[in-house]
């Protein structure tokens, strides 16, 4: 087969896919989150941790449970990825401190950037216990947040947006755990590794050496890929063989990744009640990831470097990839993305620049979509002098502030972020590249933790306090302003009642409404960060 | 609610999720992975004495022309560290690893026939890549074939067993196994 005809039938693959299951999933995760009854199981968890499953509540008090949540989660797992030395199932393997609090950070809050390696820093009691457990809730997390804030636009005259801990139990249960075991066990027919082996030192066939590494590694890999989450149980991530050993499995990555994030528009249309509402967010979210997608396979397969590819992947199938996990916050890699053409690391770049919302991460993709669905609304309202409106809901100056600050904080962060390690000479001499790459390396880390992404450049060294800290910050904001912002913002809205529709009112599911809301993404997007994408990827590819 | 019972809600519903999340979902994962023993353990290779030599899913490191090579790697196939070059594709340095390594090609393979192909010149991803493309397995024939004393045509038949075609010809790329190949060779003797 000629490779541009593999090629377009790759991402023909990928789209034929996920538009076969859009529906049902999306129906599917719609049911679990407006279902009155609560299942067994979830009945005893409620009891297990003392909370009432039918009290809703304000938006204040479901933030408070996010971040309470979420602060439990990054204390336990700072502990127990400190405790290694003395557990057992830990194969001797430990952390720095700095390093051991950029990992509880990085899996809390849904991104993954991993400043260790797995096969010398994290044993299989920790990637159990510790990571996978993570992998599961922090995707819950966003999911909760995601459906609460839909809530806020569905509700009227009313200060509930639902209850976190039974969105977050419901989540996990019903949507991610049925899903993972399912991916895990295909994974595992692949030849993924799930066992509690110890590594072993052999004598290989040409009579050298070489340790074959075990682990719980395709339970690991399922809610990874469906968590959108992307830390990999070993350092070379989904180009490990052990992690995704043919084309098969990698294929199943790529749907993991996109199968969540591109299905919620459909959950988000029935909970409005209005389907084309969904269908207007999913055609957005779908022209941004496939003509992403399409341009970075196009790049790769027209440079054919295999440099930091995979021969089982080549350059299409490593370059689907690329896009899938930097369009969805996930972060895992089958190919190492600093090896990638100059312009195809810029398109990865631009993927999480965007805001992880082409389609994004599990929940946060939707959220972040309806930030700059609110924004667009805003600035349209403007334009042709009618008062902004979402769905009968006015957007005002308190909307208006908040979508702004959930916006606003990823740029800050990533460029402030950058521009700071650029000057201070301990992060600037970790760098493995100089000049116009050099500087992507940088930008990249922190575009990465920022947008909770978790792919790297990883030719930089950033497994140092400096960077380790600064980098944590970055995921932590970058999490949870937009979280809170986004709440609050739901909170508002629920309390409001619906305007009827009037000829006044602009829609929001019109053609020409995607057309703007597209524009409004490319223009924020490509303002906030043309300078930075010039001096790097663009300069690179230019000299 | 106050933040101090939302925290002690949360740490409950962390240490319960943990149970679950952490213990009973990678344990239903594991006993049902025994339906496929040999994957769920790594894949591994036998030789003909019973030891364990490898497995099929991870390349290694042959020393001599004997042997059919396999893709350049960053961590020299060791298995105690994974990882690529992080070398951009169009900097100095890989273009001058590039150079040496045709060079040392060249030099290794003075019959070889046409060009040299692109996997041979550039590390993988992992480190630990088993596969070569059709192409590199066959540029290697004349080398191995005079270092054993095999025929050409034997050895081409042994790549044609142990080459791994894409699944549905386009899901990823063919390659050839050399872990495998090389393991057949061996046994061989």
């Amino acid at each position: 087969m000629p490779p541009t005809l593999a090629a377009v039938l790759a991402v023909l693959t990928v789209v034929v896919i996920l538009a076969v299951i859009h529906v049902p999933l999306g129906s599917w995760i719609h049911r679990v989150f407006t279902s009155p009854t609560h299942t067994r199981v979830e009945r005893l968890i409620y009891r297990l941790t003392g909370v009432d499953p039918d009290a809703e509540q304000r938006w204040g008090v479901y933030a408070v449970s996010v971040l309470a949540f979420s602060g439990v989660s990054i204390l336990l797992l700072w502990g127990l990825i400190l405790a290694q030395p003395l557990l057992p199932f830990s194969q001797g393997r430990s952390m720095n401190v700095d390093t051991a609090l950029n990992t509880a950070v990085s899996f809390v809050t849904n991104t993954n950037w991993q400043s260790y390696a797995g096969e010398a820093g994290a044993g299989y009691l920790l990637q159990a216990l510790g990571l996978t457990v993570q992998n599961f809730v922090s995707a819950a997390v966003g999911l909760a947040v995601a459906i609460a804030v839909v809530r806020g636009l569905t509700r009227e005259h009313t200060d509930r947006l639902g209850n976190f801990w039974v969105d977050l139990t419901r989540g996990t249960l019903r949507v991610l755990l049925p899903l993972s075991v399912i991916a895990a066990i295909a994974l595992v027919a692949c030849g993924v590794i799930q066992n509690l082996d110890e590594p072993v030192t052999i004598t290989t066939i040409g009579g050298g050496t070489q340790v074959l590494q075990g682990g719980l590694v395709a339970s690991q890999e399922a809610i990874k890929e469906l968590g959108t989450n992307g830390g990999g149980f070993f350092n070379a991530n989904s180009a490990y063989p052990f992690e995704n050993p043919n084309g098969v499995s990698n294929l199943i990555e790529i749907v993991l990744m996109l199968a969540i994030p591109s299905a919620l528009p459909y959950s988000y249309g029935l909970m409005v009640k209005d389907r084309r509402q969904g269908a207007t967010i999913a055609a957005v979210m779908a022209v941004l990831g496939f003509g992403a997608m399409a341009a970075l396979t196009a790049l790769e397969v027209a440079g054919g470097s295999l440099e930091g590819k995979e021969q089982r992947f080549g350059t299409a199938w490593s370059a689907i990839f690329a896009s899938a996990t930097t369009s969805t916050s996930t972060g895992a890699v089958n190919a190492m993305h600093e090896s990638l053409q100059p312009l195809s690391g810029g398109v990865a770049l631009l993927n999480m620049m965007l805001g992880e919302l082409s389609p994004g991460g599990v929940g946060t993709g939707l959220y972040s979509m309806l930030v700059m669905v609110v924004l667009a609304v805003f600035v349209a309202g403007l334009m042709v002098g009618r008062t902004p409106e979402l769905l009968g809901k006015s957007i005002g100056r308190r909307e208006i502030t908040l979508a702004a600050l959930a916006m606003l904080i990823t740029p800050t962060l990533v460029l402030l972020g950058t521009g700071t390690a650029l000057l201070v000479p301990t992060s600037r001499h970790a760098m493995l590249a100089s000049g116009p790459h050099g500087l992507s390396e940088m930008l990249y880390a922190f575009t990465s933790a920022a947008n909770n992404n978790g792919s790297a450049f990883a030719g930089l060294s950033a497994d140092q306090p400096f960077l380790n800290l600064a980098l944590a910050a970055c995921m932590l904001f970058g999490r949870f302003v937009p979280i809170v912002a986004m709440l609050a913002l739901a909170g508002g809205l629920s309390r409001q009642g619906r305007r009827p529709v009037t000829a006044g009112t602009m829609p929001t599911h019109s053609a020409s409404f995607a057309g703007f809301l597209l524009a409004i993404i490319l223009v924020v997007a490509g303002l906030t960060y043309f300078p930075s994408l010039a001096l790097g990827p663009i300069a690179e590819a230019l000299s | 609610m106050s933040v101090f019972r939302q925290a002690l809600a949360g740490l409950r519903m962390l240490l319960v999720m943990t149970v679950v999340l952490g213990i009973g979902y990678p344990a239903v994962v594991t006993l049902a992975a025994q339906t496929f023993p040999t994957q769920a353990h790594g894949s591994q290779l036998v030789a003909a004495d019973g030891r364990v030599v490898g497995s099929a899913l991870l390349g290694q490191s042959f020393a001599g022309p004997q042997w059919f090579q396999p893709r350049p790697s960053a961590s020299d196939y060791s298995g105690q560290t994974s990882g690529g070059s992080n070398l951009s594709p169009v900097s100095a340095d890989q273009q001058q690893a590039r150079r040496q390594r045709l060079d040392a090609l060249r030099q290794a393979n003075p019959d070889a026939v046409g060009p040299v192909p692109e996997d041979a010149l550039t590390a993988s991803a992992s480190g630990l890549d088993p596969d070569i493309s059709v192409a590199y397995a066959r540029w290697q024939v004349p080398r191995v074939a005079a270092a054993r004393g095999v025929p050409a045509a034997e050895l081409e038949a042994m790549i044609a067993a142990a080459t791994e075609p894409a699944a549905l010809g386009y899901l990823g790329q063919d390659g050839v196994n050399v872990t495998r190949l090389n393991l057949a060779l061996s046994g061989r003797e």
